[in-house]
């Protein structure tokens, strides 16, 4: 429960990075995967995340709850456009190559499973980045990282404080939730969806009010220790740019510019075989 | 309460952030369409917003959906962390005026946060959420949709119930003023 | 000439939501330099005067001032937030809330970081000021790998930083054990010493803080000055006894000797203390003369925890092999440093956490069977933190909400409600919201809550923490009360006093494991067991042999039945 970000502190070159380059990075390489439909790159971008993976030390068991998740929720996904628009392939590359029918409108199309192989493939250059965002950099380093990169303080260090309450609030909530049953809320399955909705809510109560005299103390500690004074403050966690951290960067911008140069060469974001 | 950018604002966005990430992590109640889940962190966020005002609504939501999204490991969805900030904003600019702080939540004040919900859910879950979808994903609009439906109908009845309760409970907790006197 | 530090005059506050004036015409100067004790019951406005040196009053709540307090010749009111923390630091009643950043090096370093100092300075103040306090070994832990005895260090530590010629605490010992508490007192003497800062403390406890010298205790009540003299004066008068707090325990011995107390003996410690041949002769005399109590029947058992081992999900075990058992009417406390387990074991017990290992029998009902809310029908528990048991707003529906879910009749519920208010003293503040209490009278409302509920046996978690003795002992007497009438009571305390005085067995946990299960008496004097879990030998002790007395234990023992007997009259 400490460890709920799952940083897995080990020696490796994307550690050593600061957290403030990974964080442009991973900024940067999520545009460049949200912009492109272009399959070549995506078919790249995946490979490169792997590469990466590797550099870092972290093994895939060290993450393997969390991909577990990024399978289902993109598994789901698939189903759900599929469900939901069968034909939105067709309609996106402008032919329909027909390879066999289910039944009713759910017929199987080329494009339409080139589209589902191009969903997955945004899925794969995306989410390998953010868990390797996640398992290398030291959440102290967070707030540092936001402020340097242009965030003010005063917000970097509500996701700090946000970090340093969730294990606090966590464990609170477990612990009211069992006096509250004690004293008879009960919280079971079987009651209605509006119940346990209230049940929740007698949880929520307690939760919330001791989260609002825990504001006061908080804001009253900090104040009292000068917090708010400046235009600017200090990080002890802050760390210094090296080289390879503007070489990073400059990688990852470079990516950006190439996706947006190659969706205005193509003159579309989609990169389309069938034509 | 104090509603500009003060301290107490800060702090309120980093433990609001941490309360919503705990109340949409941990207490899930599932619904019958998959990647959407009723969750109840709304209403605390909601809450949150009526009481810190909309910035701190904007940022409680961006910061605390961003930090969901990030230890489940499926990669940041914008698009919906962007609907859960937008969600906090409207609701603080909607509740900017409520005199919550002051112990009043009476009849006319659950209405109006009610219509506000109800309104603000309709705005991001059915136009934010699905539209930067579309830009980002280009996902099928039907499916964006139903999806949107799904939980906008859901965080509105969560929102409802539990961000009612909690505005009607926080504002009975605040002693008005010269009101404490010990009685035998 | 002393130079005055802090000078209050003719001053009072009144918050807005109050009806009256929290301080009343408050004089009172503190020199550089001094070390002060407040005491004064709960609810007194001790940390209302905190919040007044810090600068929280005005700058933070609302509300209104008369008269002015000034600190190094500067009125407060006149400056910033930030221009009063500069001249005083305070260490907050609540470690967790204090303790902002996501390290322990973050943490101290958050005041200079707020001040821009650079980075290079950062390192090398922390490390000293790490090393003054003794955390230096700690610096990359989280707050939740550490004890409470440790938090409060980097709480120290944190405001150390900023070299603030004034130190205030509020309650530093609330949440300790003895053994870390009196670290703590010492802690704070030897930084005192070294940086000839002036030190304002406020606590209950008076024995604990007067462990190391204090020049002044103030005396408050009902937000005015009532005393304000030296340790010595204080303890020779009657004052403490009048406003209800607790006196150092050797005091109350050789009170009941009939030794007459004077300032010149250099009472306020046991090692100054000066007794003369005829009053250690008098002490003798009431012990011989003074019959033991007589011993009770063995009864039969009531919850009987077999084996128990538990660890929580994050692999820490809490509990390896406990086995304990509680008698039916029995009243006895558990006892242990931070962490040892304690709280651990009684939620293990209510169902709130299952063990891996091991059996828990009731009344030879196998208790795995029943839910959480089926055992809460035997087994009230109150929790650590008063906070994370309330969940209405107003102290009349707290009470009764377990009545309520449980579907009692309203009249028996308007009934029991009231009973309960009224033993813990809560009768007058019945129509109040639960949030404009402090965190002593908070506690009661959990304490009533329960007894609401009239359970066969009960379980609080620190039932007097944050109590001033008034209270401790209405509460204490209210307990027994009940067990007299066959309600069985286990305490999980810090406070050695408490448990001499009220519970005839103790358990002592250590590390997850149970150490010793003995009377009060026999634990309380054996070094082994005090050393090994953080416990703290009681004054009597050396009172005993200070006297020249041959069974020391028997002497303890003997003194807690004849004041209980005293007490109860
Ligand atoms: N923010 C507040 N608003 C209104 N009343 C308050 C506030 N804080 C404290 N009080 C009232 O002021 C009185 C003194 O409270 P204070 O917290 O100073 O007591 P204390 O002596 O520190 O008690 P304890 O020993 O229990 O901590 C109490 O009756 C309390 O109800
Ligand atoms: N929810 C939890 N998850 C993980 N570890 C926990 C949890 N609660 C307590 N612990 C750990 O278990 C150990 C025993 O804790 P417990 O609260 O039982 O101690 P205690 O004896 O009650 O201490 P104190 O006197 O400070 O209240 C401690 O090391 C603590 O850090
Ligand atoms: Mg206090
Ligand atoms: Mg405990």
């Amino acid at each position: 429960m400490t460890n709920l970000f799952n940083y897995i502190d080990r020696p490796s070159p994307i550690h050593r990075l600061t957290g403030a380059t990974k964080l442009v990075c991973l900024l940067l390489w999520s545009f460049a995967s949200m912009v492109t439909y272009d399959t070549r790159i995506l078919i790249f971008m995946p490979v490169v995340s792997f590469a990466l993976f590797s550099v870092s030390k972290i093994r895939l068991k060290d993450v393997s709850f969390m991909l577990w998740a990024t399978v289902v929720f993109m598994v789901l996904n698939n189903v759900m456009v599929f469900v939901f628009s069968p034909q939105h392939g067709v309609s996106l590359y402008g032919s329909r190559t027909v390879l066999f029918t289910i039944a009713g409108p759910y017929v199987v199309t080329a494009e339409q499973l080139f589209y589902h192989l191009n969903l997955v493939l945004k899925y794969l250059a995306a989410i390998p980045m953010v868990l390797l965002f996640v398992c290398t950099t030291n959440p102290s380093e967070f707030a540092a990282s936001l402020n340097r990169i242009g965030v003010s303080y005063k917000i970097s260090y509500s996701v700090a404080l946000a970090l340093r309450y969730i294990p606090d609030i966590q464990r609170e909530y477990h612990d009211i939730s069992q006096s509250q049953q004690a004293r008879g809320i009960e919280m079971s399955k079987k009651e209605s969806l509006v119940k346990r909705l209230k049940s929740a809510s007698a949880i929520l109560i307690p939760l919330i009010m001791s989260s609002m005299d825990r504001i006061e103390v908080i804001s009253n500690a900090m104040e009292l220790r000068g917090f708010g004074k400046n235009k600017k403050r200090t990080w002890y966690m802050a760390r210094p740019f090296a080289k390879t951290d503007i070489a990073a960067m400059a990688v990852c911008a470079l990516l950006l510019v190439a996706v947006i140069c190659d969706a205005i060469v193509m003159g579309s974001r989609f990169y389309n075989p069938f034509v | 309460m104090n509603k500009k950018f003060s301290v107490k604002t800060i702090v309120a966005i980093g433990i609001g952030a941490a309360l919503f990430f705990v109340c949409g992590r941990f207490v899930v109640i599932p619904s019958p369409v998959p990647n959407t889940n009723i969750s109840i962190q709304y209403g605390v966020l909601g809450f949150m917003a009526a009481v810190f005002g909309p910035i701190a609504g904007l940022l409680t939501g961006l910061i605390g959906h961003t930090l969901i999204d990030l230890s489940w490991g499926w990669g940041v969805w914008w698009s919906w962390v962007i609907a859960s900030g937008v969600f906090g904003l409207l609701m603080g600019l909607a509740c900017w005026k409520f005199p919550i702080s002051d112990g009043i939540f009476g009849g006319k004040q659950v209405a109006q946060f009610n219509i506000a919900q109800v309104i603000c859910h309709v705005i991001c879950w059915g136009v934010v959420a699905p539209v930067l979808d579309i830009l980002i994903y280009s996902e099928p609009i039907e499916k964006l949709f139903a999806q949107g439906l799904m939980s906008g109908v859901a965080n509105a009845v969560t929102t409802a119930i539990v961000g009612t309760l909690l505005c009607v409970a926080y504002a009975a907790a605040k002693p008005k003023k010269g009101s404490l006197t010990k009685e035998d | 000439m002393k130079t005055p530090a802090i000078t209050f005059d003719h001053f009072s506050w009144q918050y807005n939501a109050q009806m009256e004036p929290t301080l009343r015409d408050l004089n009172l100067t503190i020199y550089q330099g001094e070390k002060v004790l407040i005491c004064g019951p709960s609810g007194c406005g001790k940390s209302t005067i905190a919040h007044c040196l810090n600068g929280l009053i005005p700058f933070s709540y609302r509300g209104e001032i008369q008269g002015s307090l000034t600190i190094f010749g500067k009125e407060t009111k006149e400056l910033s937030l930030f221009d009063v923390s500069k001249m005083v630091g305070t260490v907050l009643q609540d470690a967790d809330g204090q303790f902002v950043g996501l390290t322990v090096a973050e943490d101290i370093a958050f005041a200079l970081e707020n001040d821009c100092v650079p980075q290079e300075d950062l390192f090398r103040r922390v490390k000293e000021v790490a090393g003054e306090v003794s955390i230096q070994n700690h610096l990359s832990h989280a707050p939740n790998e550490l004890s409470g005895g440790q938090k409060q260090r980097v709480s120290l530590a944190g405001v150390m930083v900023d070299n603030v010629p004034i130190l205030l605490f509020d309650e530093p010992l609330a949440n300790l054990d003895p053994a870390t508490g009196k670290q703590a007192i010492e802690l704070i003497d030897d930084i005192q010493k070294r940086t000839g800062a002036t030190v304002v403390i406020i606590e209950h406890r008076l024995e604990d803080v007067l462990h190391r010298d204090v020049d002044r205790v103030i005396l408050m009540q009902e937000g005015q000055i009532v005393a304000d003299l030296t340790p010595d004066e204080l303890l020779s008068s009657d004052l403490l006894q009048r406003h209800g707090i607790r006196e150092p325990l050797y005091i109350t011995g050789l009170k009941h000797a009939g030794v007459a107390i004077t300032a010149d003996m250099a009472p306020h410690s046991i090692r100054t203390i000066r007794l003369s041949e005829a009053d250690k002769a008098a002490v003798r005399r009431w012990f011989t003369t003074t019959p033991p109590a007589p011993e009770s029947p063995e009864a039969p058992p009531l919850l009987e925890a077999g084996h128990i081992t538990f660890a929580y999900p994050n692999g820490k075990e809490a509990l390896s092999d406990v086995s304990v058992t509680v008698r039916k009417g029995e009243m006895l406390s558990i006892v242990g440093r931070n962490g040892a387990g304690k709280s651990t074991f009684s939620k293990v017990v209510c169902g709130f956490e299952r063990q891996q290992q091991g059996s828990l029998r009731f009344n030879g009902q196998n208790l795995m069977e029943l839910s959480i809310k089926e055992r809460a029908d035997h087994i009230g528990y109150v929790m650590q933190n008063p906070n994370q048991m309330i969940s209405k707003v107003q102290i009349f529906d707290e009470v009764a909400l377990g009545l309520v879910t449980r579907g009692v009749e309203e009249r028996e519920i308007q009934e029991r409600v009231e009973k309960a208010l009224t033993i813990c003293g809560l009768h007058p503040f019945r129509r109040w919201p639960v949030s404009a209490l402090s965190f002593g009278q908070k506690k009661r409302v959990t304490i009533a809550s329960i007894l609401a509920l009239d359970p066969e046996m009960i379980i609080l978690d620190e039932p007097t923490a944050g109590q001033d003795f008034r209270h401790y002992t209405e509460i204490m007497e209210f307990l027994r009360s009940l067990n007299a009438q066959g309600v069985t009571v286990v305490m999980i305390t810090h406070d050695m006093h408490l448990m001499l005085e009220y519970c005839h067995r103790a358990v002592v946990f250590a590390d997850g494991k149970k150490i010793a299960d003995s009377t009060s008496a026999d634990v309380l004097t054996d070094p082994d067991v005090i050393e090994r879990a953080s416990l703290k030998e009681t004054s009597l002790y050396d009172l005993a042999l200070l006297c020249g007395i041959e069974d020391p234990k028997a002497f303890v023992q003997r003194f807690i039945d004849y004041d209980r007997e005293v007490r109860s009259k």
